[in-house]
């Protein structure tokens, strides 16, 4: 049977049929197999032995990996699906389940390790830094062999006790659609015999027949017992090349350990593994063709190392091997593959096994999903002919610093002249990505092969996305970005200024283009470069106002199956009239889950896409004067306008090596450059209505609302309808006050209209902030930004910190990021920039908060006037307690030098001065100021002294004396599982950070998982049929510690009590926790058909029902005799349904399950109940009852 | 000994008084409650069709949002059941509660389109509903419709349910029809087997302070039951079908009186939901004293015992309004 899915899909639905247990974690981009495997397992679809395998999600891979190793040894078939940092955290494990010979197959979708940066992408690295486990490693190149291969490691882990990694090129293999034949039951289990099944369940541990394994070993025995394994690895390439041909017998697909392909006396080879080896061999086949004697070698199996069948299979006439590896290894003599081809002949030839010794090069290509194109093998190829080819080399970049890279030939083309390759530029909302999966749907069925690949923004919210399709009579071989596209679609106007839409047209192609004007009037409204490059390519454009289709049939912004209509009717794939049947017929099946309705609104849009193309007219030359507007302005520093508007273009690529930081550090403030204007309605003031409370400002989420107080005197300079009001505060007369809105980057998401207490009482409906059209507002609001940032700021020691009202004029540190429009996550971080930003370091876990605040190419954390501002870092996802406390740890220490140096130097710094520094009580900003101002006095004096290493060292460290803000940053993915003991650790560690914890209760960055955040009832990913196991309850656990100060706060409930306890936290001369309600796109919530935009009203009902109750405990209260636990949010006052019942996440299993989601809810309910009484009665102990903070009284 | 056992519809009921629609029919424990406090059939609330597809529709709809956006989280939910899942805690309920209770569980459904009436329908009789409760209440598609054209539809909907299903099915009327007797005689004709008089509307009211139209719907009322006794009276040796009586039951009297209108059986929801199901008891009990007080030993006997009858029932009812009219002038109250 064929099917048309991706890699991971492919090996799941072999690893799920031939496993009973798969122990599972979220990380990119393997996700998905663990995914579908919880899904069918939720469905109770059975594996080939007849059983529903059991699906458990765990706290990391560390503990997936640990899960793992006791299933196999308690003789279950098991398996797990992992990436990148993921695999790192089983190495542990898999030094055990190999060294015990145990059978078991991992999937890898093979990602980046995060080094200088964190990279979601594909390449070996991981995979690579397993090869020491005793793990066998075996590497495919392509969707079909994925799922191939899948059941051939399972087949020769069982036969040779070695445990095997399989993987395949995360997101370029883990994520292309691509059409495959694929496995049945049967074919499954003629792969697999029980016998080997039956062998794997008798080595398990059972007390019946006990024996004890995982022994200590001494020096005695350590090493022969170490080397007893020998033979079974020797035997591993025999019975993988055993399965192969049993595979092939079945199925007529041939494959080995090691493939030739190209010119049997071939004199140039290149090596490679993964989907690399599938573009090298396509070009090899299209060289050889032209009679050139070149080669390509795809290494399948590399640990163990089939030396024997790699000699075997290189041609004897080969005089220059290349090999290519997809990793980097720093101070390396070469990387993995290379070293072990280069070994291989060397032993062969030195032991007279093989007469020729060929010149053997190593290249690195392809880290982090960098395109590998046949140009580039061919460059490759074509450097191996070279008089003197590198001795290393790099392929794809342009690297100017060490010069290892090579040249190539851009847009070499060996696809097969069948092939319909078409190119889809969209926006993440307007279902382009879900219409071409459906375009390949309906030509699968017409019996072509089709691929699929999509290409994401790097932004969460308003972001682009690119899809490669290609279709053609015979199988896809082409693993790399479409190119030279006959047929390009873009979906969004302005999307037609990007670079690569153009660029990636043939010569002839067609350009369909979303356009609200007449096909007579399109070419005007044409930028020059775009004008030059429609003729010079000769292109046919076609348009269509897809937008207004979509709107005026109910569809909103979804032009998708209007552009997919025209794509039929005018690309030539199938007959139109056919096409467009098939197009009808697709709506009613993919649509029709979602009703009527939506069927009948696609229908229309179908047939009144027909009646809007046109194509349209093109002159034959250039006459527009218009240029593209700058990506940023010409005011942006040498960096921004070099680098970072390169990758803003989409040509990253281009970049040579010369222009990155080396060490991963990069420039704050960029979001700033980046006017993204994604939303069409966005927020507008009304300052007649305004009661100037503070409250939109402090939700919003992309900080694009803000608030100064000025001088009347300064509106005289005002740009013309420039809005402001007299200042609503006492003791300032005189005063205006202005709330600009930021419009270029709103989101629209609506949050402060919902946070805004006033109504028009003409309108109700309207308030003091509302949503209103973008388009007609921009030009003048850019001028009305550019004057409110002329504008002062409010002096911090006069800003009134302990209101909301007063916090909106404090400057946010963290402005524009690419979070999600209404993220319940950054106003919280936003705070904390605003209270804290000049004198804080950050450290991220990895999530959400990681991948908004850091993901380039533009970020949100900057600085302030003074160039003051967060530092922040995101080391790893599991480790960022630790991580941050090692931050503290630092500050710490240096702050303790300074003091010493201070005693030492203080009759030449000047007693006076050095005692106020060290006495100084720094807990109030005008405190803090003045500090500031005596360390500024301090760096004077001792630039007067005549040095020496007291001063210098002094000097170094005298920062310190600043008290600094440590702020451990995280989500409850985090928190609550996979840093959980970190956490825990440095909790009770008693040293002064801040954790804020932005409790989404779901792993939101991987697309909502469950955590142990997740509340009883709710339905997650890993919790398809509701969770039945209670959040855990991290602040009663923190407060068991008595040293910890501890808050859950939720802002849409209580913004104020949001406010005290970030500055208790912070002022708390300890460990600090506060636990944020954060809600998340994982929730299902909307208003008014807006996403999210009844965030904070579902944060009000969390409170309200008893459900989030909003508390803090302050040890230091404890101290004074009082009772330090604080409960600030009264009784419930409506049921736990009146808040459930709003979301998705609870209410669809009302649907799913009805039985089961009353019953849980009614635990649910019982929960909320208990834990309330619990808190109340914590409420009134009296301070002894609460452990002591030991640190005290020292 | 009195004998409180009847049939309505082909159903054996042990006794007349049915639980209608309230929240404690939502539930498979109000059901039961209600089954428990000694009612003789629970009609459960309706399923109305716009409502639960227009759920459906929200869900697969916010199970999207975000999705295909971005690399990392290419979706957001696992897959949430469809449209064709539609109505499934409603089939759920009906289903539990038809296997936890003893009495019958009728469900009432409220459809939109002919596929839907149909649809849903066979859905509950799979789910195991004793019989299906038609509640037609539609706003027509404008002012300009004619009566015909609402009356064809309502019979028209009968017959699409009667020819799906196989277990009993009623119709329950409004009181708005130009000629209510006409109507429920073609329902009746056209294979009802009964007709519960009559539906309560929701009347939406006007807010002056929010200026908003606001839901209006509250618990009826004693006098609410007379206009349905009237033509319970009327329709009773009419048609040879069940009828039930909806409507304003707060104490026994209001239950026997509707028995003697010509009642099968009769609904109460709000003095349920007022005085909790033990009230259950209270009206039974009622009705059995009465019946001893009077002799009677079966509902047989008083069913339509003052039901009108005759070929001069239209010089009867003119004579009983103008004997009405001049009792309402003279502030007594009238026969109901």
């Amino acid at each position: 049977m064929r099917a048309t899915i991706d890699a991971n899909e492919a090996t799941v639905s072999v690893a799920y049929r031939l496993n009973e247990l798969c122990c599972i974690f979220p990380i990119t981009p393997s996700s998905p197999m663990a995914e579908l495997a919880d899904e069918w397992s939720a469905k109770g679809r059975r594996n080939v032995y007849g059983a529903v395998p059991s699906v458990v999600e765990m706290q990391s891979e560390g503990g997936a990996a640990g899960a793992l190793h006791g299933a196999l040894q308690g003789g279950a078939l098991s398996t797990t699906f992992t990436a990148s940092q993921g695999l790192l955290l089983m190495v542990p494990n898999m030094y055990k389940i190999a060294g015990e010979l145990t059978s078991a197959t991992i999937h890898v979708a093979a990602r980046s390790l995060a080094a200088q940066a964190l990279s979601i992408f594909g390449d070996h690295q991981d995979v690579m830094a397993v090869r020491e486990t005793g793990f066998a490693l075996l590497a495919t190149s392509s969707v079909q062999e994925a799922h191939d291969l899948a059941a051939v490691a399972q087949r020769a882990t069982l036969e040779a006790r070695v445990p095997f990694v399989h993987f395949f090129d995360g997101f370029r293999t883990s994520h292309e659609l691509n059409t495959i034949e694929l496995l049945s039951d049967e074919d499954l289990q003629a792969l697999v015999p029980d016998e080997l099944v039956l062998a794997h369940r008798r080595r398990a541990m059972s007390p019946e027949h006990p024996f004890i394994r995982g022994t200590s070993q001494n020096p005695d025995v350590y090493f022969q017992a170490r080397e007893t394994v020998n033979p079974f690895y020797e035997r591993v390439p025999g019975l993988v090349e055993d399965a192969l041909r049993a595979l092939a017998e079945r199925t007529g697909r041939r494959y080995h350990l090691v493939d030739y392909q190209g010119h049997p006396e071939a004199e140039r080879v290149v090596v490679a593994m993964g989907s690399g080896a599938e573009t090298l061999r396509q070009t090899v086949a299209h060289l050889a063709g032209r009679g050139e004697r070149v080669g390509a070698l795809t290494v399948r199996l590399f640990r163990p190392f089939p030396a024997a069948s790699l000699l075997a299979a290189l041609p004897a006439t080969v005089e220059r091997v290349a090999v290519l590896d997809r990793t980097k290894e720093p101070g390396s003599f070469g990387e993995p593959l290379f070293l072990d081809v280069l070994g291989a002949l060397a032993e062969a030839h030195s032991r007279g096994e093989r007469e020729k010794m060929p010149l053997v090069v190593g290249g690195r290509y392809g880290l982090s999903s960098k395109e590998f194109t046949p140009g580039m093998a061919a460059g490759v190829l074509a450097e191996l002919a070279r008089e003197e080819p590198k001795r290393r080399f790099t392929v794809g970049i342009d690297d100017d610093v060490s010069r290892t890279s090579i040249a190539y030939e851009r847009g070499l083309d060996v696809e097969p002249p069948g092939t319909l390759r078409a190119l889809f530029f969209g926006l993440g909302s307007d279902g382009t990505v879900g219409a071409n999966k459906n375009t390949i749907k309906i030509l699968g069925d017409e019996g072509l092969y089709a691929q699929g690949y999509f290409v994401y923004d790097s932004k969460k919210s308003g972001g682009y996305t690119i899809s490669h399709l290609r279709f053609g009579p015979e199988p896809i071989a082409a693993p790399y970005l479409v190119d030279q596209a006959g047929f390009v679609g873009c979906h969004h106007f302005g999307l037609l200024g990007r670079e690569e839409v153009l660029a990636r047209a043939a010569p002839g192609a067609t350009l369909l283009l979303n356009c609200e004007l007449p096909p007579d009037k399109v070419w005007d409204a044409l930028t020059r470069p775009v004008q030059e490059k429609i003729l010079a390519k000769h292109l046919k454009v076609w348009v269509v106002d897809a937008s207004r289709i979509a709107r005026e049939v109910g569809l909103g912004n979804r032009v998708n199956v209007v552009l997919q209509t025209c794509f039929f009717a005018i690309s030539g794939v199938l007959d139109r009239e056919v096409a467009i049947g098939k197009v009808k017929e697709a709506v009613r099946k993919s649509y029709g889950r979602r009703g009527q309705r939506v069927v009948d609104a696609n229908l229309a849009a179908v047939d009144r896409a027909l009646e809007g193309l046109a194509e349209a007219v093109v002159p034959d030359q250039v006459t527009s004067k218009a240029e593209p507007a700058p990506i940023v302005p010409a005011s942006a520093p040498p960096f921004v306008r070099e680098v970072t508007a390169a990758m803003m273009a989409g040509l990253g690529d281009d970049i040579p090596v010369s222009r990155l930081p080396a060490d991963g550090t990069w420039p704050v403030g960029t979001a700033a450059y980046e006017k993204r204007n994604i939303s069409d309605l966005v927020a507008e003031w009304d300052p007649d209505l305004c009661i100037q409370c503070g409250n939109c400002s402090f939700v919003c989420p992309h900080s694009v609302i803000r608030s100064k107080y000025y001088e009347r005197t300064r509106l005289d300079l005002a740009p013309a309808g420039f809005r402001s009001a007299p200042l609503n505060a006492r003791g300032l007369p005189g005063t205006s006050y202005t709330l600009q809105v930021y419009l270029e980057d709103c989101t629209g998401c609506g949050l402060c209209v919902e946070a805004c207490p006033v109504s028009s009482s003409e309108d109700p409906s309207h308030k003091a902030i509302n949503l209103s059209w973008r388009e007609p507002r921009v030009a003048a609001e850019r001028e009305h930004v550019a004057f409110f940032e002329s504008l002062p700021l409010a002096e911090r020691a006069r800003v009134d910190f302990g209101t909301v009202r007063g916090a909106q004029f404090l400057e946010p540190l963290f402005e524009f990021s690419g979070a999600c429009a209404g993220c319940g996550e950054t106003p919280y971080i936003k705070l904390v920039s605003q209270l804290f930003g000049d004198r804080a370091v950050v450290a991220n876990a990895t999530g959400c908060s990681s991948i908004y605040g850091g993901n380039l190419p533009t970020t949100p954390w900057t600085a302030n006037a003074e160039g003051r501002g967060p530092a922040w870092s995101n080391s790893l996802f599991e480790d960022n307690a630790e991580f941050g406390l090692g931050l503290r740890l630092a500050a710490d220490h240096h702050a303790a030098i300074a003091r010493e140096r201070l005693l030492e130097m203080k009759d030449a710094i000047g007693p006076e001065l050095v005692e106020a520094i060290l006495e100084a009580p720094q807990r109030t900003e005008s405190e803090l100021a003045a500090q500031r101002a005596r360390l500024v006095e301090l760096r004077r004096r001792l630039g007067r002294l005549d040095g020496g290493a007291g001063v210098a060292d002094l000097e170094s460290v005298l920062d310190h004396l600043l008290r600094r803000s440590v702020w451990i940053i995280g989500g409850d993915g985090w928190a609550y599982d996979i840093g959980s003991g970190g956490l825990d650790h440095v909790l009770a560690s008693g040293r002064d950070v801040n954790v804020l914890v932005l409790d989404t209760e779901v792993y939101s960055n991987t697309g909502g998982q469950a955590s142990k955040a997740t509340p009883l009832g709710a339905v997650a990913k890993f919790a398809a049929a509701g969770k039945t196991s209670e959040k855990k309850d991290l602040a009663l656990q923190a407060i068991a510690y008595g040293s910890v100060y501890v808050a859950r706060v939720a802002m849409g409930a209580d913004p104020e009590q949001t406010l005290r306890a970030f500055r208790e936290a912070e002022a708390y001369d300890g460990p600090s926790l506060v636990i944020a309600y954060s809600h998340c796109i994982a929730h299902g919530i909307e208003k008014d058909g807006i996403i999210l935009r009844n965030g904070l009203d579902q944060q009000y009902r969390a409170v309200a029902s008893g459900y989030w109750p909003l508390l803090r405990y302050d040890p230091v209260l404890r101290s004074t005799g009082a009772n330090p636990f604080l409960l600030d949010s009264p009784r419930p006052r409506i049921s736990l349904h009146d808040y459930t019942g709003q979301e998705l996440r609870y209410s669809v299993l009302a649907r799913s399950d009805p039985a089961e989601a009353e019953r849980l809810a009614q635990v649910a309910q019982e929960a909320v109940d208990r834990r309330w009484a619990t808190y109340e009665e914590m409420a009134t102990r009296p301070a002894g009852s609460y452990a002591p903070d030991a640190r005290r009284g020292r | 000994m009195v004998d409180l056992s009847t049939s309505y519809m082909g159903l054996s009921l042990r006794n007349p008084l049915v639980a209608s629609a309230s929240p404690l029919s939502h539930t498979v424990e109000g059901i039961r409650r209600l089954a428990d406090a000694g009612v003789g059939a629970v009609v459960m609330h309706s399923l109305f069709e716009e409502e639960v597809e227009a759920e459906a529709e929200r869900q697969v709809a916010l199970s999207e949002a975000g999705s295909e956006s971005f690399a990392e989280s290419l979706s957001y939910f696992p897959e949430v059941p469809g449209v064709e899942a539609a109505g499934k805690r409603y089939l759920s309920v009906l289903e539990r509660a038809s296997a936890a209770v003893e009495v019958p569980v009728i469900a009432s459904l409220n459809g939109t389109g002919p596929s839907g009436w149909t649809r849903y329908a066979q859905k509950m009789e799979s789910a195991g509903a004793a019989a299906i409760e038609l509640n037609i209440y539609s706003t027509p598609p404008g002012p300009e419709e004619p009566g015909r054209a609402v009356e064809e539809r309502h019979v028209d909907v009968l017959a699409l349910v009667k020819a799906a299903v196989s277990v009993p099915v009623a119709v329950k009327l409004s009181p708005y029809y130009s000629s209510v007797g006409e109507v429920a005689l073609r329902l009746a004709e056209a294979g009802a087997d009964a007709l519960v008089l009559f539906n309560r509307f929701l009347h939406p009211d006007v807010d002056p302070e929010l200026l908003e139209v606001v839901p209006g719907i509250g618990l009826s009322r004693p006098q609410e039951g007379r206009l349905a006794r009237t033509w319970l009276a009327l329709l009773r040796p009419r048609v040879d079908i069940g009828l039930a009586a909806s409507t304003g039951v707060e104490g026994p009297e209001d239950v026997v009186k509707y028995l003697l209108a010509g009642a099968d059986v009769v609904m109460s929801a709000s003095a349920l939901l007022r005085h909790g199901p033990g009230h259950t008891q209270v009206l039974l009990d009622g009705l059995r004293e009465w019946m001893s007080r009077k002799g009677f030993t079966t509902l047989g006997e008083v069913r339509g015992a003052l039901a009108a009858s005759g070929p001069d029932q239209a010089g009867r009812e003119r004579a009983r309004y103008v004997e009405a009219m001049r009792a309402a002038n003279s502030n007594l109250t009238g026969p109901w």
